[in-house]
């Protein structure tokens, strides 16, 4: 017996519990309710073509505010000591652990109309009308996968030889060029890695859209949920709508990946 | 700059832990009101031990939880021993495959595993959306972090330690009991605890694949969410938290246990 | 050296497509010290590993004691090795480690007791027995590795590169003790290495592979006394390579000149590769000469000098320890058993000539290391 056939059980079970449900998603987005081949599901997809760019724009924005807020602390953990680096990783993951649901709701009692802020704000008269927009579901967003970019910037940069900052600064580089020419290329697989953990779910989320952004459908997420549960369901359609989410989730990692590989065009973005 | 990157840290920790520390101060807030303070109380960890539909949703979730930890353990330990000797092609398709439930949308992967129930239980009346429809979904969407956990374990285990079993007079079988498994214990039991954990937090999945029988604990969250709050909610999310924070520091005790005895062998 | 104890007939293997061995002929006598030896990536380890039953032969077979043991698996076969890089068990203290093959054999505690103890002594590492095998030094790892491959009492013991880790003075005490361990137990070891003073240092025999072909075997006197072809006259010591014709036997032609030799059985006229080694070149008066150069370039390397001396645009290595000096002109006289003649092979022209010298050897050496370096990342990394 080969070792390789251990591996058996895992094909098989990939096969049926992940390859197969692909199939019948495509199955029933090209097909009508009896069955017959259709291209009508695909056709209606282009009145929710505003909500795609919707969610992609929330989805995006909240990506790229979590690539900076996560940058400086996760360079920051990894130039500490390895006990320190342990703890503080730790208090990262920590939240994440925690029920999400649990933790977009605890963000409803902070962001509402009588909310613990607009009490605090409203000692200087300043309240604000926070819960129920889109700033609220980007805040949402951000705040359930900030974690998720923390850790792989971490992960990578705690990787990284400090001989080699070492030999750009005997190489007569300042703090900026160091950053610019050392660190942010050779983090560059872990901001690919960051963001394509943060981006996916945020795109596709329903539930912050639901619990933050009020019951209107603003995401995608939302409306393929609507598809499949409770009244008005529409599986061929819903299958359609998540086909094209899968398609557009994978042309943008793609891409990314691209990015990834010229990293001068990703420094100059950066720089 | 130090005290800068300090301020930012402290700023962010703040961020992260804000709604936290809101949900457990509010647990013990002797109002139903979300936002005044009316004193303190335990009343709500007492009606929650009382709430049947928590108390049934927990204990579903734990029994799922471990049941899709173990047989994702094993499976996954499996795969990842078999995948871990292939070479080229058929080693990335194994990978290729194992990174799909990763890279996918989770409402895609909770939807597409829907419809095929729905489609066997219309067409056989089998795999009625329920405990084992949910336990199906959880396995599969633990087995890539386990595979993912065990792999480079094996790959940093010396590649001719299994040899050395086997010119020592062991059979196959034995000489993996006897060798590797020890070698690779480790990350077999933090990909247990990732399934575990995953499965417990898991909504999206669970959501779409329980049907109505089978509400896992996020799934019941979801439910009262939609209505008019009550503060037991707060209570639960205060005992989760301190769960996990001990099953964290359990983790954090074995890894820094692990490091150290890797450290000895150096 | 009696009986043949191993076989290999024929043996052939490719990895994805690559041919590693093309038809390798090799055998083994009983208690006979044989090492393969070439650079990496030559075939040497996986004729090893055929051995050991680790890898099975495309083509070609194995025998053992006479008898074909091609699909025996490795728990099944009474040889044992000792792996790069030792392949301990992290998880069992020395004693147990030693007393995992009588173990898995189901062997009665008093008897494991008894053998443990008796090959603690003979690596010397006695009072050892409770220790941790990651608490080990480099050289002790090595040790507890030897001490479980004879615990299961072999009849041929493999060894992998097994000192490549140690540092070289501990290289050096090693490669005494393995002969002295061989000698006592008088069992046949199979040594690889790509470290040619270890080969010669301690073989019986000397296989020296290269591309997946046996280029030599011989006593280490015969490989570097009279080598093959030109691939064996360089990786084996220092050779200056010059292509000469055989006028007849016993006379040589290079440099437009004659020479006498003490080679006979080549045609009439035919092309050849002329060795010199760098040692055995006489320096004289530029006037008594056979033939006359300038000094390029002097290293001083302790004993010697390595001087690099120009004779007509051809550069010779000679290592003498007087010191002449850069520029100065020489001569320098060839005895006839100081000329070693070889037919033409695939490798002539392709090393020889040290215009290029610049510590070549020493690059090379570095090469070797580096380039097994990359290779084990790599394994770390897969």
């Amino acid at each position: 017996m080969k070792s390789r056939t251990a591996a058996t059980p895992f094909a098989l079970w990939m096969a049926i519990f992940t390859i197969v449900p692909m199939m019948i998603v495509l199955w029933f987005a090209f097909t009508d309710g009896n069955g017959g081949f259709t291209m009508d599901n695909i056709g209606k997809i282009w009145q929710y073509a505003g909500t795609y760019v919707d969610s992609i724009w929330m989805g995006g924005l909240a990506t790229v505010i979590c690539l900076v807020l996560a940058y400086p602390i996760a360079l920051s953990i990894s130039r500490k000591s390895e006990h320190m680096q342990r703890t503080m990783v730790m208090i990262v993951m920590l939240p994440m652990w925690m029920n999400f649901l649990l933790r977009t709701y605890a963000w409803m009692t902070l962001l509402e109309d009588q909310g613990l802020i607009n009490q605090f704000l409203g000692l200087f008269d300043l309240r604000v009308h926070m819960i129920n927009t889109d700033a609220a579901v980007v805040l949402g967003m951000v705040y359930n996968f900030l974690p998720f970019m923390i850790l792989p910037l971490y992960s990578v940069m705690a990787k990284m030889d400090t001989r080699i900052i070492e030999a750009a600064q005997d190489l007569g580089s300042n703090n900026w060029q160091i950053f610019r020419r050392v660190i942010l290329p050779l983090s560059a697989p872990g901001i690919v890695s960051g963001v394509t953990m943060v981006f996916v779910p945020a795109v596709s989320t329903f539930v912050i859209s639901k619990l933050l952004g009020g019951s209107k459908f603003m995401l995608i997420g939302d409306v393929i949920e609507s598809m499949f549960v409770g009244d008005g369901c529409d599986y061929n359609v819903g299958a359609a709508l998540s086909l094209v989410l899968m398609v557009l989730m994978l042309v943008c990692m793609s891409l990314m990946r691209r990015v990834d590989n010229g990293e001068d065009e990703l420094g100059g973005m950066m720089a | 700059m130090k005290l800068l990157s300090r301020i930012y840290n402290a700023l962010i920790f703040t961020f992260l832990y804000a709604p936290i520390v809101v949900l457990i101060i509010y647990s013990f807030n002797d109002s139903r009101n979300r936002v005044k303070w009316g004193g303190f109380t335990l009343d709500w960890y007492a009606d929650l031990f009382q709430n049947e539909l928590i108390m049934e949703s927990l204990w579903l979730t734990l029994e799922i939880a471990l049941l899709a930890a173990v047989f994702s353990t094993i499976i996954g330990t499996m795969a990842a021993v078999g995948i871990y000797s292939m070479n080229g092609r058929l080693r990335s398709l194994m990978m290729g495959v194992n990174n799909i439930p990763m890279v996918n949308p989770e409402i895609v992967t909770g939807i597409s595993m829907m419809l095929m129930f729905v489609a066997i239980y219309r067409a056989t009346g089998l795999l009625q959306p329920g405990f084992l429809t949910l336990l199906l979904a959880h396995i599969t969407f633990c087995i890539p972090y386990v595979v993912l956990q065990v792999l480079p374990k094996l790959r940093q285990m010396n590649k001719h330690m299994y040899e050395a079993a086997l010119d020592l007079g062991c059979r196959p079988f034995p000489a993996f009991f006897k060798v590797v498994m020890p070698e690779i214990m480790p990350g077999i039991i933090t990909g247990a605890l990732m399934a575990f954990t995953m499965s417990l937090d898991d909504f999206v999945i669970s959501y779409l694949n329980g049907g109505s029988t089978a509400q896992n604990l996020s799934v019941t969250i979801y439910s009262m969410t939609k209505k008019p709050i009550t503060p037991e909610i707060n209570a639960l999310s205060t005992l989760m938290f301190g769960s996990v924070l001990v099953l964290l520091i359990v983790v954090n005790a074995r890894q820094v246990h692990d490091l150290n005895k890797q450290k000895e062998r150096r | 050296m009696s009986k043949k104890i191993i076989e290999l007939k024929n043996i052939a293997v490719s990895f994805d497509g690559e041919p590693v061995l093309k038809s390798l002929n090799l055998s083994i006598s009983d208690g006979e010290f044989v090492t393969l030896l070439g650079p990496s990536g030559c075939g040497k380890t996986t004729t090893l590993r055929i051995i050991g039953g680790f890898i099975t032969p495309d083509d070609g077979d194995v025998f053992f004691d006479g008898q074909r043991i091609n699909d025996l698996p490795a728990y099944k076969r009474s040889v044992n090795t000792i792996f790069q890089r030792y392949a301990l068990f992290p998880h069992l203290n020395v004693y147990e480690n030693v007393a995992f093959g009588m173990r898995v054999q189901k062997k009665s505690n008093a008897e494991i007791r008894e053998t443990v103890s008796r090959m603690l002594e003979l690596v010397n590492l006695k009072g050892f027995e409770k220790r941790s095998v990651s608490k080990l030094s480099g050289g002790q790892q090595q040790r507890v590795a030897i001490a479980r491959a004879l615990a299961n009492n072999p009849r041929v013991l493999l060894l992998d590169e097994p000192l490549a880790a140690l540092d070289l003075k501990l290289r050096k005490d090693m490669q005494t003790e393995l002969k002295n361990i061989q000698k006592s137990l008088g069992i046949s070891f199979i040594y690889v290495t790509h470290d040619q003073e270890e080969a010669l240092s301690m073989s019986d025999t000397v296989v020296v592979m290269d591309n997946g072909e046996i280029q030599q075997i011989g006593t280490p006197q015969d490989i570097y006394n009279e080598p093959e072809n030109a691939f064996v006259a360089d990786f084996i010591g220092e050779s200056n390579i010059l292509d000469g014709v055989m006028l007849k036997d016993y006379l040589v032609e290079f440099f437009g000149r004659q020479f006498t030799c003490v080679d006979a059985g080549f045609a009439p006229n035919e092309p050849v590769d002329v060795v010199i080694r760098p040692e055995d070149i006489d320096i004289v008066e530029p006037i008594k000469g056979h033939l006359t150069g300038t000094v390029t370039n002097v290293t001083f390397k302790g004993v010697h000098y390595d001087t690099i001396v120009d004779f007509k645009g051809f550069k010779w290595l000679i290592q003498t320890t007087d010191y002449y000096p850069e520029g100065s002109v020489i001569g320098i006289v060839l005895n006839p058993e100081d000329i070693h003649i070889m037919h033409k092979s695939a490798y002539s022209g392709m090393f020889g000539d040290y215009s290029s010298y610049s510590e070549e050897f020493d690059e090379l050496g570095d090469l070797q290391v580096s380039a097994e370096g990359i290779l084990s990342a790599e394994e770390a990394a897969e």
